[in-house]
């Protein structure tokens, strides 16, 4: 990055806003000095309440760090040493900076911090270790950490990302809070819809640099720069569906679609999977058994999209894995193409696997890293395809088809960036000409403007590969956008199944309309003539 | 309720590990009565030559002496109850060779054999965790060195280093006594020639993880903190990177034995070693079962207490 200026002040919130590689990380870590080993930072002028902070040696430094400035570091998992009880990381700034005088005080103050951000039972999370805790309750623990000193500034990196909607609403009111106690906030997101509720101004950066700066009202509703355009266009919302999200052009088949056309759907019945009554128990560590999905029953029909959506534990994982037989249901059945599927012995199942496919969230843990992109597309082509040559044609095609150039054929995993990854992860899926593909998150891991483009590229397949998706989801923004028909899932079991526009305009449970009311929007003022939505 | 719940957890978890520990001991019992038993050449025999000094036919009266008297005439399953049995009551069997209780022997010479493994994984530990602490991470000159260094170690047979450090210390510079005995001052050597290997080998694990986690997230979060450097290493890192050295630890008990075996030997320190090397070669049979024996015993200890120590470093570790 290069040639950021900016100012924050008190009570105020600050947003940098960006892709992923713009540079938005790095800046916030400068701030306070730790933006790494290899990283040179010179700064005209780096000055925090008149103190230069450029001149300043580390010890000077580390009197800065925690105590006047506070840092909130995403996915909360991570950013807790998972080793050691959560009100010890919260207490490590008191003791650090020598703000408490005895154990008894420390502990104290640990559990008022906790009960600050809103974690029930203070007491008790306080000494349970980071795992111990749900998402939210992490991220609070880690904003309560910061917070610890009462800093003036408190800087949040992706404060959200990882969290579920209602629990993502959560956190940011408590963000709004802190900044209506007086603190400087500097929020980092990519998520365009959480910079609206709480940023006053609004830094667009983009590859190191900064495209756009200004009011918040000013950057939603009259952006200057093509970025910030694309940003905005890419937010999943609820306009028509086959609007295009991203700004590339639509995947287009050098050849006739590869799904041959002689298997029309007609010969099958027209529902492709269909579930009936599954439930399934797992066993926890404390020897109860949990009933992880309840009773579900689903059809999937041929050319259809389901979105599955609903908050992490609701079950929607554990349902892809029994509708793709990798695991058998205690209860209950699922028909794949109108014949058994689950009930049958996995050898039988094996001939009929390849109608099947899936895409998870992470694709990098689902390549072998040693693999090449040609290798491990290659290895699920249909059995049929037999010279090299056509393999090799066949590969090239499928990366054609997911918008991928054949150089990267020899490239690793690792060499690749997370939306070409995501698309290698498609190419693979689609490679053994499915009839259904399960999608768990397929875009959760990408920022805004890939995951818009990994979105219209799935949305493309369909049409021209004949497949159906049951697509698994979180984000609401994202099932709205992609589905034909919605299921709502909560704690197992099915709250609410219905057309997209059923679920999202007209939602019959509270639960449904609590999680829409939940998700941040980019409506505000005359933002909504942009055709966002007041979800 | 919870407590209590979670207090059965851990004493299910120890039954169950000591169930096994026992398996694995019976386990060995069985092989070293199994290689008494097949072992070529007639144990009678063995036995007469043993005491007579020379080589020869004995005659069948004095074969069925000795067949008497150590029961060699029973059954086979009668001959392993029996032995299963002693075992039970620390009975090991007597010695071929000097005609006692097998575990009088082995409990006379274990004691400096266990001090010199122990001192020997302690030092090792110190020598990882401050060499690594101080320099990993750091991309400089110092780092480099000092992973070549480790790699040399952990390639170099102990006992020519152990050679090479008596000759330089104590024949050369006369720091430390040739022949230290049992005395504290006579520990030094030996303890550093066979811990060098090791923490050279602890040291290449430790200081992967340790540059891995030093990367990691929830360091960053330390550091913005306020921590300092050493606080952050010694705090946080110095504890994820500790738990592969832990689990490699319970190995290295099993290596450092035989390793002491060997040091004893080139420090003349008296040790399980001397006996092991003299009953060998007499083919004094219960004294090498009995030192395979109380090995596996001491083997399975050392796990447990691996074990345990890893789950209070790593307390995401459930007792299962």
């Amino acid at each position: 990055m290069r040639g950021v200026s900016f100012s924050l002040q008190a009570g105020r919130c600050l947003a940098i806003v960006g892709g992923s590689g713009s540079g938005k990380s790095v800046t916030s870590r400068a701030i306070v000095g730790l933006a790494g080993r290899r990283a040179h930072v010179h700064a005209r002028q780096l000055t925090f309440a008149g103190t230069d902070l450029t001149a300043l040696d580390d010890r000077s430094w580390r009197r800065v760090r925690g105590k006047e400035i506070g840092f909130v570091l995403q996915d909360a998992l991570v950013a807790l040493d998972p080793l050691r009880p959560v009100g010890k990381e919260i207490g490590e700034a008191l003791r650090l900076h020598r703000a408490v005088a005895s154990s008894e005080e420390l502990e104290r103050r640990v559990v008022a911090l906790l009960e600050l951000v809103g974690v029930p039972e203070a007491a008790v999370k306080a000494r349970q270790l980071p795992h111990q805790l749900s998402g939210g309750q992490r991220q609070r623990a880690v904003i309560a950490a910061a917070l610890a000193l009462d800093p003036r500034i408190l800087i949040a990196d992706e404060p959200t990302t990882a969290l579920d909607v209602t629990v993502q609403a959560q956190v940011l009111g408590l963000l709004e809070e802190t900044k209506l106690r007086g603190k400087a906030l500097l929020l980092i997101s990519h998520d365009l819809a959480v910079v609206s509720r709480i940023a006053d101004e609004v830094l667009v950066m983009h590859e190191g640099k900064v495209v756009e700066h200004g009011s918040a009202d000013q950057v939603f509703q009259d952006p200057q720069h093509t970025y910030t355009r694309q940003l905005l266009d890419a937010v999943p919302s609820a306009r028509p569906r086959g609007s295009r999200r991203s700004l590339l052009p639509a995947a287009r088949p050098a050849r006739p679609p590869l799904r041959s056309q002689e298997q029309s759907p007609s010969t099958f019945p027209s529902v492709v999977l269909s579930a009936a009554h599954l439930v399934k128990r797992f066993k926890g560590p404390d020897g109860v058994l949990r009933t992880a999905v309840d009773g579900i029953s689903f059809e999937l029909r041929s050319g259809e999209t389901l979105g599955v959506v609903g908050e992490s534990g609701s079950g929607k994982s554990t349902m892809a894995r029994l509708a793709l037989a990798l695991d058998p249901p205690d209860e209950g059945a699922v028909l794949f193409q109108g014949r058994a599927w689950t009930t049958l012995t996995e050898r039988d199942r094996r001939a009929r696997r390849r109608a099947i496919s899936v895409i998870y969230q992470d694709p990098l843990s689902s390549f072998d890293p040693r693999w090449s992109v040609g290798h491990i597309i290659s290895d699920s082509l249909a059995s049929d395809v037999e010279s090299r040559d056509e393999r090799y044609e066949r590969v090239v095609e499928l990366l054609d088809l997911v918008g991928l150039s054949p150089a990267l054929l020899d490239r690793r995993p690792l060499e690749l960036s997370g939306g070409q990854r995501q698309r290698v992860a498609i190419a693979r899926a689609i490679a053994p000409r499915p009839a259904v593909i399960v999608c768990d998150e397929p875009v959760s891991a990408l920022d805004v403007l890939i995951q818009a483009q990994v979105l219209d590229l799935l949305t493309d397949l369909k049409a021209h590969l004949n497949m159906s998706y049951v697509f698994i989801s979180h984000d609401l923004g994202v099932i709205r956008q992609l589905s034909d028909r919605v299921m709502v899932m909560r704690q197992g079991r099915v709250v609410e199944t219905g057309t997209r526009d059923e679920i999202f305009l007209n939602p019959r449970t509270d639960y449904t309309q609590r999680l829409l009311a939940a998700v941040p929007s980019l409506a505000r003022g005359g933002v909504a003539n942009r055709s966002f939505s007041r979800v | 309720m919870r407590v209590n719940s979670a207090a059965h957890v851990r004493i299910g978890w120890l039954a169950g590990r000591f169930v096994s520990a026992a398996t694995v001991v019976w386990l060995a019992a069985t092989f070293t009565f199994l290689v008494q038993c097949l072992m070529p050449g007639d144990r009678a025999q063995i036995i007469i030559n043993m005491a007579s000094g020379n080589v020869g036919e004995a005659s069948p009266a004095e074969l069925a002496a000795v067949n008497a008297k150590y029961g060699f005439d029973q059954p086979l399953v009668l001959q392993y109850g029996k032995y299963i049995w002693g075992i039970l009551h620390g009975d090991l069997g007597l010695s071929y060779q000097q005609h006692r209780p097998v575990l009088d022997i082995i409990a006379e010479q274990i004691g400096p054999t266990i001090i010199l493994a122990v001192a020997a994984l302690i030092a090792a530990w110190v020598i990882a965790v401050l060499t690594t602490v101080l320099v990993a991470g750091q991309d400089n000159m110092w780092s480099t060195l000092l992973s070549g260094i480790q790699v040399f170690l952990a390639t170099v047979p102990p006992y020519w280093l152990a050679t090479i450090l008596l000759v330089v210390f104590a024949v050369q510079l006369r720091i430390v006594p040739v022949i230290g005995g049992n005395s504290p001052i006579g520990l030094v050597l030996p303890t550093i020639a066979l811990a060098l290997e090791l923490s050279g080998f602890l040291g290449q694990i430790v200081r992967s993880e340790f540059t891995r986690v030093l990367e990691q997230p929830f360091v960053i979060s330390a550091r913005a903190r306020g921590m300092g450097e050493l606080g952050v290493r010694f705090r946080h890192v110095l504890r994820h990177a500790a738990l592969p050295g832990i689990t490699l630890s319970g190995w290295a008990i099993g290596k450092l034995l035989s390793g002491a075996i060997l040091i004893e030997a080139v420090f003349a320190r008296q040790g399980l070693g001397g006996v092991l090397v003299a009953a060998t070669s007499s083919r004094d049979v219960p004294v090498v079962s009995g030192a395979i024996l109380i090995s596996a015993g001491l083997f399975t200890v050392t796990n447990m207490l691996v074990d345990l120590t890893y789950r209070f470093v790593d307390p995401r570790i459930k007792m299962t």
